[in-house]
């Protein structure tokens, strides 16, 4: 057994990652790790990789134990890791790259120089490995994906490494280049390395894999032979479970008219996309990361510049999408970073809650009534139920992440929004924050308003919403109504949907 | 942590104090009528400079050109008042226009420098310092380094007016820093201001007009250093292209030693207030000792990084903790 990964528990803070997982890898086996995001993959290969202590497990390598405390130490025992982002510099050359970590040297004159020659043709013999046919002259940036990614296999390989783990290494790739990463990962194999891969392509991981494990909510449903998985079964192992009793009831239904249309937005990694929100109605948006769900929501908040398309609100076309035209016209954008893009990290609650809704507040000499505006942002924060000691002194970088996230709803609500856009809302907060959040969303529509979610996870879709379209490669694929909402239909449409860019609402 | 960055203006005030009270018992001559009205005349105008650099500190910029505008502001100011120009004949509107035409070229250069930071997003650091040069070497090309000298009678007599006991400077200084504290406290710019300050991103998501923001703070810190100028040419009687030249680091200093912090969103115009009248104990006292121009230098500059370096600690403390 090259690895053996037993009970391995992490918890962060009060948050509990992973539950008890166990994983066994043999010598030139291909494991295929899967499940939703959140489920604990990247923290699991994070302990293997050195950059997370566990809070308790054990780890053994070639059945000695097993327990790195950096990258480093990880890197050294021959565990690498091939990132989704690449860890290359693109203004240095492939050879600069390749020993960036170490140039072969010579002694001149009692100096340490790099010996250029022995350099060159290292990483000439190094290349012809992979079968990456480029100059080694040539800088990384001038490199295609596919190119990259062969470097930093390169890289990786020149290390002698044990095990190999790939997070999703196609995101970037052609089919073809993807049929050749493979076939090098299937050489690998043949010489004896372990691979984990990890993958939202299920089909690929169908394909490659000797075992799968699936992980959701930080346990292992299980690991099996690849033969006893069909792809409904590994879907339904990932997605499954009950989770409706955590969404409140709503009983609205949405109006005929609509409140935003949007016809044919594109930009670099949005294509025509079209759709329309009626009033009173949850659009869900779902995809798989990169899908291109919250760019398109930035294009239409004008936070990026949309290169084509229209936009309507309530029948008028909005022309040059701004968030100053936006929030006056009472639509409100909750982003994915509540940290970078939500918050005012290092000032006071009630500074946050009233940021967006200050114009409200003003009289005709631009001065701030402050009394009524005091008023209000205090009961808004009671409203949203945000735990805090004082709203004028305590900064938000005190409050808890779920407190942090009902800070943000709370400056939203300050200006009764029309039309509130919510970006993963619920990322990383606890069930009973979520809960809050979910009946905040709910309130809102009852009173009037629409609300455009985007969501990684397909219960607090199916939970929340309406309809629900999901998106890939830039482009909307499917649409679902709610009562034809299903979840593995909904996976395998965000998988490999068939485009559909025909949607009538 | 939040206790130290709450008690900053009191250490500051503390500061001033104990300052004040050693120097009193060191320095000869330092507590006497003369010196006080001489601490106040050179209070002024590096106050009335330091709170339009408030604003822009405030908004993690930083307006390195009001030296710059303090010497266009004074060279124009001389052109137009100057009786070896003649521009105007009548006193009162020779006055009125000279003073109006200074404030204006230190609003034209502030509305540049908001401008170029706000619509090119270019690091305010970048665009004043180029601000600065061009504009000193305007000042100095303009006059061909020559002084104006001639201004009017009542222009120059400012510091020497009561109006109710109370000296034409000090009234100027009030309004400015009555305004300023308005503005900043009261209204919805001053909100704005902060936020910008706080995190960029977020105000712009928020609805927040950033560009607008921008441009108000580097036309007002360019409005206060037009007055700074007026103050300092009535007090020299003369329109100078290198007046001003020494100040900048008086007045950064005076700013963070107030309490401002560098990175943005945080700061007060009475930590300010504090802060100049610091620098201004500094600099009168180091004088009465009798040390020489250069050492003074070094320990403002000593006391600056110092300052400096309170604020970087207390800011990452404040990110970790």
């Amino acid at each position: 057994m090259l690895l053996r990964m037993r009970n391995i528990h992490k918890v962060f803070g009060k948050v509990s990652v992973l539950n008890g997982v166990d994983l066994q890898l043999e010598r030139g086996q291909l494991l295929g790790l899967v499940g939703e995001n959140g489920a604990g993959k990247s923290t699991l290969m994070n302990i293997l990789g050195g950059l997370f202590v566990p809070t308790e497990g054990t780890m053994t390598l070639d059945e000695n134990l097993f327990a790195p405390t950096s990258p480093n130490e990880a890197l050294q025992a021959g565990i690498a890791f091939v990132h989704q982002e690449l860890n290359l510099f693109p203004n240095l050359s492939v050879m600069e790259n390749l020993f960036i970590s170490g140039f072969p040297k010579k002694r001149f004159l009692g100096l340490s120089l790099i010996d250029q020659k022995s350099a060159r043709e290292k990483a000439k013999e190094l290349l012809s490995i992979v079968g990456l046919n480029v100059s080694e002259k040539v800088k990384v940036g001038q490199l295609t994906a596919a190119q990259q990614q062969l470097l930093e296999i390169t890289k990786i390989l020149s290390r002698s490494p044990r095990i190999i783990i790939f997070d999703e290494p196609t995101t970037s790739l052609t089919r073809h280049e993807a049929e050749k990463l493979f076939q090098l990962i299937e050489r690998l194999q043949s010489e004896g390395i372990g691979i984990i891969y990890i993958s939202h392509n299920l089909e690929d991981v169908m394909s490659l894999a000797d075992e799968i494990m699936v992980l959701r909510d930080g346990n292992c449903v299980r690991q099996e032979n690849q033969n006893a998985f069909t792809l409904p079964k590994l879907i339904k192992d990932m997605v499954g479970r009950d989770l409706e009793t955590y969404f409140p009831q709503r009983d609205v239904t949405p109006l005929r008219e609509k409140c935003l249309e949007v016809s044919q937005v594109g930009a670099e990694v949005v294509h025509d996309v079209s759709f329309s929100i009626r009033k009173k109605e949850v659009l869900g948006l779902y995809g798989l990361v990169g899908a291109g769900r919250s760019e398109m929501a930035r294009l239409l908040y004008g936070l990026d510049v949309m290169q084509k398309g229209t936009i309507h609100w309530n029948g008028q076309k909005i022309q040059q999408p701004s968030p100053e035209k936006w929030v006056q016209e009472g639509v409100a954008f909750l982003t994915e970073n509540r940290r970078e893009e939500g918050l005012m990290i290092q000032q006071s609650i009630a500074r946050n809650i009233q940021l967006a809704g200050l114009p409200n507040y003003t009289t005709p000499l631009q001065t701030v009534r402050f009394r009524d505006l005091d008023s209000d942002v205090e009961q808004q924060a009671r409203a949203n139920k945000i735990k805090y000691n004082n709203l004028k002194d305590q900064s938000v970088a005190t409050l808890s992440g779920g407190n942090q996230q009902k800070t943000v709803l709370a400056k939203w609500l300050m200006i009764a929004p029309k039309l509130l856009i919510l970006d993963e809302p619920t990322k990383g907060i606890d069930i009973g924050a979520r809960h809050d959040i979910y009946s905040l969303v709910n309130d809102l529509v009852k009173k009037g308003s629409s609300i455009l979610l985007i969501s990684s996870e397909i219960e607090e879709l199916i939970g929340l919403c309406d309809r629900i379209l999901v998106m890939g490669e830039g482009r909307i694929r499917d649409e679902f109504h709610k009562a034809a909402f299903d979840r593995s239909a909904i996976l395998e449409a965000a998988l490999h949907g068939k485009e559909n860019q025909t949607l009538a609402t | 942590m939040v206790k130290i960055a709450n008690s900053e203006s009191t250490f500051v005030v503390l500061l001033c104090l104990g300052y004040y009270l050693v120097m009193t018992i060191i320095a000869p001559g330092f507590f006497t009528v003369n010196n006080s009205i001489n601490l106040l005349f050179n209070l002024l105008p590096l106050l009335i400079i330091s709170i339009g650099q408030t604003y822009v500190l405030l908004t993690a910029g930083i307006d390195l050109s009001v030296t710059a505008i303090v010497a266009v502001a004074s060279v124009v100011g001389g052109f137009m008042m100057s009786s070896d120009t003649v521009w105007f004949h009548n006193e009162f509107t020779t006055l009125f226009l000279g003073i109006l035409g200074m404030l204006v070229v230190g609003v034209l250069i502030g509305a540049i420098n908001g401008w170029a930071v706000a619509k090119f997003a270019m690091p305010a650091f970048m665009v004043t310092l180029t601000t600065m040069m061009l504009f000193s070497g305007f000042a100095i090309w303009l006059t061909q380094s020559q002084n104006l000298y001639n201004l009017p009678e009542s222009f120059v007599e400012m510091h020497y007016t009561y109006f109710l006991g109370i000296p034409v400077p000090l009234y100027i200084a009030l309004f400015v820093v009555l305004l300023a504290y308005f503005l900043l406290n009261r209204t919805i710019f001053g909100e704005w201001i902060y936020a910008v300050g706080a995190n960029k991103k977020t105000a712009r998501i928020s609805g927040v007009s950033v560009s607008k923001t921008l441009i108000g703070v580097y036309v007002f810190s360019g409005f206060c250093a037009a007055v700074g100028a007026i103050l300092y040419t009535a007090r020299l009687e003369t329109g100078s292209p290198v007046m001003g030249q020494n100040i900048l680091l008086d007045v950064i200093g005076a700013v963070v030693i107030g309490g401002t912090s560098l990175f943005g969103g945080k700061g007060t115009i009475q930590g300010t207030f504090f802060g100049a009248l610091f620098m201004t104990l500094l600099d009168n006292s180091l004088n009465l000792l009798n040390l020489s121009f250069f050492i003074i230098m070094m320990v403002k500059g000593m006391v600056i990084l110092g300052a400096a370096i309170l604020n970087t600690v207390v800011e990452r403390s404040l990110k970790t903790g």
